[in-house]
């Protein structure tokens, strides 16, 4: 029976085809949309993720997300350290700056400044050039896509000199970096040089990073720092998802991509259900001559999933080959990098898929199973 | 007066004082008003009368596509008031073939694989059921014809294959609606020589509803219906 079902399915040409596609363009469209929303969203706090060794962040207790923290007094960090349970914590700064190139172009970067002693919050991976090198005099590292946005079709070169704030620095390395949310250029440097490009103001700390001493519980680490300092004390992970929680509740985002993943989904459950429904309905007379001819109810419910599940797995495996391939392309474009087709997005889109097939098969076997075999009786 | 309980007498179909009613209050119509009829193997019993006379009611309860208001049925010695669900499924798929007016064939099916149908939905294996369905294409003049599509058919030629798909799984009752309506008279004629070969088949019996006179000499006995029952019944001199 199930070859009868197929061979149904697969000797219609156009509607078999026109049900694949229309699966297809809704899984295309959704995995897409979910999987730019994800890495967009991700790009929010994407500086917390790239920070090393450190598990915990230290904050004002107004603090929404990263990219608006006020700086803290200097005596906040022994504070902290004092704190039992921490292991031991370091200073961070996180802001924007303008970098002006030899030529007289300007950029606005995000600069981290790390701890100098230890550079505890440096980046993970280098693309050219030693970690060490950021205790050079003037020393800054640049992300690598921010390498290309300010240096566009030049090839990697060290020792490049501009100004940041109007003081000189060098270009001491290339690492990797995940694109912060307004995709600006990620520059490293140690805190002293911060200073440097900040002089006019006191404070400049607006992070401190902490490690619990091992085997304590993070979480109550955190409480213990928050009760003794009066900051906010976040793991990485939480303070990741506050950041990210900020940007989905405060901004269009989820809803301006809702939108299009809803219209996907509805989209794809119309022209899928639509054509699904006319196929049945063309070969109503043969589904009560087989009635007729003994296929009980319990085979044709069987026969018609059967028929919704093949194109709906076609028309998936096809969508996500075409979003595969679309990420595999667009990760070449700088401000695409790092944004990905995710287990997360394929596997929901996945269930929305099997809505579809649900949804596209309850009509269809509504008019299947209520159908009189006598009806093909009536010429 | 009680209704006796159908008896088979070695009689393919015995029908006693079958009623059937469609809808309620207003809306109820009476299609049947007390119908007897004997269908006997190894004949052809037609089925004549005008439209709306009940004719097709009558061979979809004898076919087991719907119930009957109140009588008696008994249909290859089952009898058919008592079987319901899943048996009364098993019972037509295994014992009943059917000839549709509009031929019924899959459009995406070639005429073996048409044919080879009712075996497929009993569980045979694919392999088996097509060879089955050759043989059976080749006794009714088809052998040229296994591989074609019913578009790339005479509307006489998928018939054959209706008729060749009716028989394939051996049933002992052959249910056929207006067979040869939508065919010009070469055609009705193959058909009906078709199924009268059939119907002398002693273990088989073959009930054909017409409304076309030229067939009417096939027939071993017609039954002559008007207004929901029998009128009479005719034994044409062969």
């Amino acid at each position: 029976m199930n070859w009868l079902a197929l061979r149904m399915l697969t000797g219609d040409r156009s509607k078999y085809l026109s049900l694949i596609l229309s699966i297809t363009f809704a899984t295309l469209l959704m995995t897409q949309q979910v999987s730019i929303f994800m890495g967009i969203v991700t790009r929010a706090a994407s500086q917390i993720v790239d920070v090393r060794d450190a598990e915990l962040w230290i904050m004002d207790n107004k603090v929404r997300y990263i990219d608006e923290a006020p700086y803290l007094p200097s005596n906040d960090l022994q504070r902290v350290r004092g704190v039992s349970g921490v292991e031991w914590a370091v200073r961070f700064h996180k802001s924007n700056m303008t970098a002006r190139l030899p030529d007289g172009n300007f950029r606005n970067v995000v600069v981290l400044g790390v701890d100098d002693a230890t550079l505890i919050g440096s980046p993970r991976q280098m693309v050219v050039g030693d970690l060490n090198d950021l205790s050079l005099p003037n020393a800054v590292f640049i992300d690598k896509a921010g390498y290309e946005y300010m240096w566009p079709g030049e090839p990697f070169q060290l020792g490049r000199e501009f100004h940041i704030n109007d003081r000189r620095v060098v270009l001491a390395g290339v690492c990797k970096a995940s694109a912060p949310f307004t995709t600006l250029p990620v520059m490293y440097t140690r805190f002293s040089e911060v200073e440097r490009f900040l002089p006019a103001s006191r404070n400049l700390m607006n992070y401190i990073l902490a490690k619990p001493v091992a085997g304590r519980d993070p979480l109550q680490v955190c409480r213990a720092i928050e009760e003794q300092s009066g900051l906010m004390a976040l793991t990485q992970d939480g303070f990741f998802w506050r950041t990210i929680n900020y940007f989905l509740g405060s901004t269009g985002i989820p809803i301006n991509f809702g939108i299009t993943i809803a219209l996907g989904f509805i989209v794809g459950a119309a022209v899928a259900g639509q054509t699904f429904y006319l196929f049945t309905l063309e070969n109503l007379k043969q589904f009560g001559a087989l009635k007729a001819m003994g296929v009980t109810n319990v085979r044709l419910i069987g026969m018609i999933l059967l028929q919704a599940s093949v194109v709906s797995a076609m028309g998936y495996g096809l969508g996500m080959g075409m979003t595969a391939l679309f990420f595999t392309f667009t990760n070449r474009i700088a401000p695409m990098a790092g944004i990905h087709l995710t287990t997360i997005a394929a596997a929901g889109v996945g269930a929305a898929v099997l809505v579809i097939i649900l949804l596209t098969s309850i009509f269809s076997l509504r008019k299947v199973l209520f159908l009189e075999p006598a009806v093909v009786f009536r010429g | 007066m009680p209704i006796p309980p159908a008896r088979t007498s070695g009689n393919a179909v015995v029908c006693r004082q079958i009623v059937k009613e469609f809808g309620t209050g207003d809306t109820r119509t009476l299609a049947l008003r007390g119908v007897d009829l004997d269908v006997l193997p190894g004949q052809m019993t037609l089925l004549v009368g005008q439209s709306g006379c009940g004719k097709t009611t009558l061979i979809s309860i004898i076919a087991g596509l719907l119930n009957v208001t109140s009588g008696s049925l008994s249909v290859l010695g089952e009898d058919l008031i008592k079987t319901v669900g899943t048996q009364l499924v098993r019972f037509r798929q295994k014992n009943i073939g059917f000839v549709f007016q509009q031929y019924n064939l899959l459009p995406t099916l070639t005429a073996v694989e048409n044919a080879a149908v009712p075996l497929i939905i009993a569980g045979q294996p694919r392999r088996q059921a097509l060879e089955a369905a050759k043989e059976i294409l080749a006794s009714v003049g088809l052998a040229n014809r296994m591989h074609q599509l019913p578009n790339q058919l005479s509307g006489g030629q998928q018939q054959r294959v209706a008729i060749a798909r009716a028989l394939v799984h051996e049933p002992r009752l052959l249910v056929c609606d207006e067979p040869t309506a939508a065919l010009d008279a070469q055609s009705g004629q193959t058909v009906m020589e078709l199924l009268r070969r059939v119907a002398l088949q002693t273990d088989r019996a073959v009930i054909v509803v017409t409304h076309d006179n030229r067939v009417f000499n096939f027939g071993d006995r017609i039954v002559h219906m008007d207004d929901g029952i029998v009128t009479r019944v005719e034994i044409p001199n062969h």
